[in-house]
């Protein structure tokens, strides 16, 4: 549907003169091309103009490499500079504490509690004992959607007086230490990052809990606002990373380029599909071709 | 300074700049190029896309010199983009089939929600239909609704198939003379080939019981969806005959941009918008209040004049 980004920086470099290397001249529009694709894939505007101006100082710098041509050149400059903004490798979990504390945050609908049984199924099959715990007590089967996920895995479901969420979750930790569960799952209610009252009620959770990790679950099919509900959640609980839903669409997922800047915090895994085994460690290499709506071009230059 | 800490910078500034390019358009005779971009990075922001934003900054400048007043001709330049009849749809004969459908997690079942206690409102007999049978709890979900408004609730469980709820509900409507049946379909990207057949079916099946039914197929948006958006509403036009997109979530930050997108290349219009998770926020769409949004010069105006 899109045209390729490879094809479209193949004619900016043909077209111009001083093909054969990168110049200040042809630079321009190869530049608004990359510009546009990112846009086109959803990052922040702001974020756009920032990374483009890296990758345009990065480019003009740069020393010809006798085995690229120049937009293969170009696109691998684009290349490094995203994987160096979205970090090199994954980044796992850190559970230290016994039992390790996880809390999944996030705005409406983003797949939270999806994504706290996948995690709870994923701990499972690796001989742990997690507990879920129903810590959303105001959306309507919101505690019955957990259980009945925790039924199809095997994992208990803490659901307390099924009112209130600060009690509920420190009752979850007693009982966690009682049956010596070795890592439990909060699946909080979905929220509004403008909403102070409910953020507040995280804020509180969290102070109880001391978790060891807090993920945000952001949708990726998300625009450019997703910049400002993870700064306000990443400012109000100090996240520890992100969970990325809804990957197995057509979304490019420019959200996770926009929100890894905002908060300088990595995502940590990614949801493929409704089900529940849908969870996958998050790779930042793999997302890169995605964002910038060209696949196979870039395994091309990763050979050189 | 690093690029990230600079964006973090930049990102404080959002909100300001926009005031102050507002207010710039108003006291400006003419536009100039900072303006224009400002303008353009607005519409971006709002998740519009770049080929709606610069055609709007493209009429922008043709009709700049004609007015005296940009801002005015800004809203409408919107406005127009916005505007495509939306018809009211009633069959000769009750029930209305309304099905509703869209990617996970949009805001179908609340909406559904929200919707019966209009139509009650207005002395209705409402039928809510559970064709939701996969994701864990939905038919429990939708039941919670249809006990808080009181109206009929249709089901079969989970793991049941949608086609026979819905044959279910309609019949039960038709039958019993309700008036409205609301069909909630599972939450399904558009890509999965095997699940938009599964939604066809359900049309399929309720045409079975009433020929011209569904009456109304509402698409719900999540507000804070960037460009997949269009790929969404394109995709599901294709598969059912869509007549009306639901735009919810617009109680967040999130402006809903790219409904400019969808409506001007898909010709469907904005029906409700949720603008919160209680019953009574569901709001009939109204494209001025919508474009003052937008362009966020409601309380620019507040906190100026
Ligand atoms: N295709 C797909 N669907 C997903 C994924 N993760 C979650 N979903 C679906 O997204 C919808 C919302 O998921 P939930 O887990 O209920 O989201 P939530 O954040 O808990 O929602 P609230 O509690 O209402 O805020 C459901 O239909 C899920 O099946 C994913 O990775 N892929
Ligand atoms: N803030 C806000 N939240 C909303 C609005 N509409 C729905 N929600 C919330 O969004 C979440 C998802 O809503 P649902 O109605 O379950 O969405 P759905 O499309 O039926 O989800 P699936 O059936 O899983 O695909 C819930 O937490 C709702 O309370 C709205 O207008 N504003
Ligand atoms: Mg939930
Ligand atoms: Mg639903």
């Amino acid at each position: 549907m899109f045209e390729n980004l490879q094809e479209k920086l193949n004619r900016v470099f043909k077209s111009l003169s001083g093909k054969g290397r990168i110049s200040e001249k042809n630079i321009k529009e190869a530049v608004r091309q990359v510009k546009l694709s990112l846009l086109e894939a959803d990052v922040n505007f702001k974020v756009v103009r920032e990374f483009i101006k890296a990758v345009q100082e990065k480019a003009l710098g740069e020393d010809v490499l006798s085995s690229l041509t120049p937009d293969q050149q170009f696109i691998k400059i684009v290349r490094d500079e995203l994987v160096k903004v979205l970090g090199e490798k994954n980044v796992g979990l850190s559970l230290s504490s016994k039992p390790a504390k996880i809390m999944m945050v996030g705005l409406q609908g983003s797949g939270k509690t999806t994504s706290s049984a996948k995690l709870a199924a994923k701990f499972k099959k690796e001989g742990k004992k997690p507990l879920l715990v129903a810590a959303d007590v105001y959306r309507p089967a919101a505690i019955d959607q957990l259980i009945q996920l925790g039924k199809q895995i095997d994992v208990p479901v803490f659901v307390g007086d099924r009112k209130n969420p600060i009690r509920i979750a420190s009752e979850a930790m007693a009982e966690a230490i009682k049956n010596v569960h070795d890592v439990v799952i909060f699946d909080t209610a979905g929220r509004l990052h403008i909403d102070d009252k409910m953020m507040e009620e995280l804020k509180e959770i969290a102070k109880i809990l001391n978790p060891d990790e807090i993920l945000m679950v952001v949708d990726a099919m998300t625009g450019q606002d997703a910049v400002n509900s993870a700064k306000v959640f990443n400012e109000t609980l100090e996240l520890t990373g992100f969970v990325i839903t809804k990957l197995d669409g057509d979304a490019r997922g420019g959200v996770i380029l926009s929100i890894r800047h905002v908060t300088g915090k990595p995502v940590k895994f990614i949801g493929v599909s409704e089900k529940i085994d849908g969870i996958e460690p998050f790779h930042p290499d793999r997302v890169v071709g995605r964002i910038l709506g060209m696949g196979d071009v870039l395994s091309l230059i990763d050979k050189i | 300074m690093g690029f990230l800490s600079k964006i973090r910078e930049g990102l404080k500034k959002t909100r300001e700049s926009i005031f102050k390019q507002v207010r710039r358009l108003l006291s400006f005779e003419k536009l100039d190029d900072e303006t224009l971009e400002e303008i353009e990075e607005l519409l971006i922001t709002s998740d519009m896309g770049v080929k709606t934003a610069s055609e709007v900054i493209e009429k922008l400048k043709e009709r700049a010199n004609k007015s005296d007043n940009p801002l005015e001709t800004l809203k409408e330049i919107l406005r127009e983009l916005l505007k495509i009849d939306s018809v009211e749809k009633h069959p000769e004969l009750p029930p209305l089939v309304i099905s509703v459908v869209g990617v996970n997690g949009t805001g179908k079942t609340t909406t559904i929600g929200k919707l019966s206690k209009r139509f009650v409102n207005e002395g209705k007999k409402v039928v809510l239909a559970a064709c939701d049978t996969f994701r864990a709890a939905a038919v429990e979900q939708l039941k919670i609704w249809s006990e808080r408004v009181g109206v009929d609730f249709i089901s079969q469980g989970q793991g049941a198939d949608p086609a026979a709820v819905a044959f279910d509900a309609v019949s039960h409507a038709k039958s019993k003379a309700k008036d409205v049946v609301l069909i909630d379909t599972a939450g399904r990207l558009h890509t999965k080939h095997n699940l938009m057949e599964e939604l066809k079916k359900v049309h399929r099946v309720i045409k079975k019981v009433i020929p011209e039914a569904p009456h109304e197929v509402l698409l719900v948006i999540d507000a804070t969806t960037g460009q997949n958006g269009l790929v969404q509403a394109r995709k599901f036009m294709e598969t059912v005959d869509i007549t009306g997109i639901v735009l919810t979530k617009l109680d967040g930050t999130a402006k809903g941009g790219i409904v400019f997108a969808i409506v001007r290349e898909l010709g469907i219009p904005v029906k409700y918008i949720g603008v919160g998770e209680s019953i009574d926020d569901l709001r009939p769409f109204n494209s001025d209040e919508f474009v003052e949004a937008i362009l966020g010069t409601e309380e620019f105006e507040e906190n100026e004049v």
